[in-house]
């Protein structure tokens, strides 16, 4: 016998039991093959408890931090996979306040008996978009669950980022007279997740559309280092968010149907399901609100992006103390684009 | 999206409105009930009344199979679910119909016991027979709701439950009828005596007439002489329907006529109401949110197939629950009042937190109204 030999996880027919999440050499093992293995930078190398870096600010900079637990159903879909989503979503949040991001954690709950094979393709899943996001997960913690108590694996990811001087994004921001963008075709995500229910017999096309948002909003703010609102649409979609920010910044808003932009598949989908795609997550999108005089520059530096080709003025910030956001409708008539009540059910007839 | 688009084109929209408004004489009012929600919903949706001249009024109907599902029924849905150990499947809408005790189906599943039993949302009767078949231990009732649209699938997983020998699969059934729901109203006080429900026509069935046909309406058309124009769910389709009432109207005419007729025939389809009249007869009378009980309103499973039916497996006990005193859900459904009308619309009843039933689909008069609408009750200010 080979000295000091440890048999490697075994990624092929290998499952998380309770002793990977209980301290000793089987936790160590899984941390080292797997985790340490793909997320490898100077930080975890050290194999501290902490990540210790030192942040070099310039005068009037601010530091951010945000974070996003991820518990989607199913684990794979089209386009993505809960990995790339965890760093993607808080690479986002962070993004949003017109930040750099700079470092990730992340902390997963891992149910016994998940295959250790698709653990390992999630977890390079993740390592791949933060090495693509040039955003290194630095620090982590894994716990493990008995059977029935977690769906697979939940990550948490949280991140930390510094807003450069001059740049105050915020969701109380947006003024009567604003202009509304949003950064591409919406409904995306959320339609590619609902194909692959397995309650749901159908086909299609739409891939997920999660991306990692901070490079359109760096030259988003280079552009326009004024942007009153950032904010990405994930959950409720962007109807939701608006409202939040209607709500936030005591305002109201009238947006314009036809200039909203929603891929026909996706339409068609939302169509067949009964579902408003203006309420569908998506996972790559924002919206961006700034002063009407800057939306012409600011359109045009989101189209220049490779995550901004499809970018649209979707409508107009007005004064109105109800907070209501309104649509005119491509029929020609004007609606309410509502808070998003409960979770958005299909209808019966 | 070819073929959806079409219907909704907002040049055309604004074509047929300029007709409306043109035929519509300006001495009279005309005031439609459109039956179905899903009408609701999509004139809402589009603000079709934004186009209407304010001489054509829109009554919302009792065409929402959410809405008049009375509380009882949900409450012995729960009762299986939370007492006897029974998972219960249903149409998405039915999940947050309140029920007794401030609970509905979605408060109802936090507290089933997981280990037998649960209440979960499928999109077809189906899934509910495929999820008995796959776990035999399961005890698993599909809780069927809605109006003749639906009722031919549910018919048919009962069938084919029977000729499986799925011991372990029945069905909760609350199919209603919609013809008997437009004699009620057409009964009903408000519009025969005090004549304080105006009623000029009906915008008729979409799906629910590609089932029974345009045929069961010329009964409503003759005999109380309202005419009936069959519309498709799109908006264009609607406001080509309130066109076409319009002219009957000015031409005293009431006849049954047919605007979907991409979809409609006046036979229906047969074979659907073959299938159902095999599973179903009618029932003597059922309970209605709002219109109370209505005589031969709705189905029940036949005897032959009593082993899948979950009133006689489970010996189910209906009980009246009466509404929220102060909700109007009743008189909304017979379109004696509107959502605005309601001292708890908006207020204490929203679509978070729904009182009555018309709050809760989308296709509910109050959802519609103060999900899409509610800023033309308001004077919006600048702050």
């Amino acid at each position: 016998m080979k000295k000091g030999y440890v048999r490697p996880l075994d990624l092929k027919h290998g499952r998380v039991d309770m002793s990977h999440g209980a301290g000793g050499r089987a936790m160590a093992q899984l941390i080292e093959e797997l985790f340490l293995k793909a997320f490898d930078n100077e930080w975890l190398r050290q194999q501290n408890d902490q990540a210790n870096f030192a942040i070099a600010t310039v005068p009037g900079s601010r530091m951010v931090m945000a974070t996003d637990s991820h518990v989607v159903s199913p684990l794979f879909f089209p386009g993505g996979d809960i990995g790339c989503l965890s760093v993607h979503g808080t690479i986002n949040d962070v993004a949003m306040a017109g930040a750099k991001p700079l470092y990730l954690a992340a902390s997963f709950i891992i149910e016994e008996g998940f295959a250790l094979g698709e653990l390992a393709r999630i977890v390079d899943s993740m390592a791949r978009a933060a090495r693509e996001a040039g955003v290194p997960i630095v620090t982590g913690d894994t716990k493990v669950v008995e059977q029935g108590k977690g769906d697979g694996v939940f990550i948490t990811t949280t991140g930390i980022g510094v807003v450069p001087p001059g740049v105050n994004v915020s969701g109380d921001r947006a003024r009567p007279g604003d202009a509304i963008l949003v950064s591409g075709f919406v409904g995306d995500h959320g339609t590619a997740i609902m194909s692959k229910r397995e309650s749901l017999a159908f086909d299609t096309e739409i891939v997920s559309d999660t991306a990692a948002l901070h490079g359109l909003v760096a030259s988003m703010v280079d552009a326009v280092p004024d942007i009153h609102v950032l904010r990405d649409p994930t959950r409720g979609g962007l109807a939701t968010t608006l409202n939040e920010i209607a709500r936030q910044a005591g305002v109201g808003m009238m947006l314009e149907e036809a200039a909203i932009p929603v891929q026909p598949q996706v339409n068609a989908a939302c169509e067949f399901l009964g579902l408003d795609p203006l309420y569908v997550a998506n996972e790559g999108k924002l919206v961006a609100i700034c002063a009407t005089e800057h939306a012409d520059l600011l359109l045009a530096a989101m189209r220049a992006h490779p995550l901004g080709t499809y970018a649209a003025r979707i409508g107009e910030v007005h004064a109105d103390t109800h907070h209501f956001v309104q649509m005119k409708t491509a029929f020609g008539g004007k609606r309410i684009v509502d808070w998003l009540s409960g979770e958005q059910l299909p209808r019966i007839c | 999206m070819k073929y959806v688009d079409e219907f909704r084109d907002g040049d055309v929209a604004r074509g047929l409105a300029a007709a409306i408004t043109r035929e519509a004489r300006a001495d009279r009012n005309y005031s439609f009930m459109e039956f179905c929600g899903g009408h609701t919903h999509a004139i809402s949706r589009y603000g079709v009344t934004d186009l209407l001249p304010p001489n054509v009024r829109m009554i919302h109907g009792p065409g929402c199979p959410v809405c008049v599902l009375p509380i009882g029924r949900i409450d012995l849905a729960i009762e299986l679910a939370l007492e006897r150990g029974v998972t219960i499947c249903t149409y998405g809408d039915c999940m947050r119909v309140p029920a007794s005790e401030s609970l509905s189906l979605l408060k109802a599943k936090a507290l089933v016991d997981k280990t037998r039993a649960d209440i979960r949302m499928i999109y077809s009767a189906t899934d509910a027979l495929a999820l008995a078949r796959a776990e035999p231990q399961r005890e698993v009732v599909f809780f069927a709701i809605g109006f003749e649209t639906t009722t031919p699938p549910t018919a048919l997983v009962i069938k084919q439950a029977k000729a499986e020998g799925l011991a372990n699969f029945s069905v909760l059934c609350n199919h209603v009828l919609t013809p008997a729901a437009i004699s009620s109203i057409l009964e009903s006080p408000e519009v025969r005596q005090y004549g304080t429900v105006p009623l000029d026509g009906f915008v008729g069935p979409a799906h629910v007439s590609t089932v029974i046909g345009s045929q069961p309406y010329e009964f409503f058309a003759e005999e109380y002489r309202k005419p009936v124009v069959i519309a498709g769910f799109e908006p264009l389709d609607v406001m080509q329907a309130i066109r076409m009432l319009v002219r009957q109207v000015n031409e005293g005419r009431a006849e049954v006529e047919n605007e979907f007729t991409r979809a409609v025939t006046r036979e229906g389809n047969l074979k659907a109401q073959q299938l159902v009249s095999e599973v179903f007869e009618l029932r003597r009378s059922f309970e209605w949110r709002g219109l109370g009980e209505v005589p031969y309103s709705a189905l029940r499973i036949r005897a032959d197939f009593a082993a899948h039916d979950a009133e006689a497996k489970f010996a189910l006990e209906y009980r009246s629950v009466a509404d929220n005193k102060a909700c109007e859900c009743g008189a909304i459904l017979r379109g004696v009042k509107k959502p605005q009308d309601c001292k708890l619309f908006a207020t204490v009843c929203t679509p978070e937190n729904p009182m009555g039933s018309c709050m809760v689909s989308s296709e509910g008069a109050c959802a519609a109204h103060f999900t899409y609408g509610r800023f033309r009750d308001i004077d919006v200010v600048a702050a």
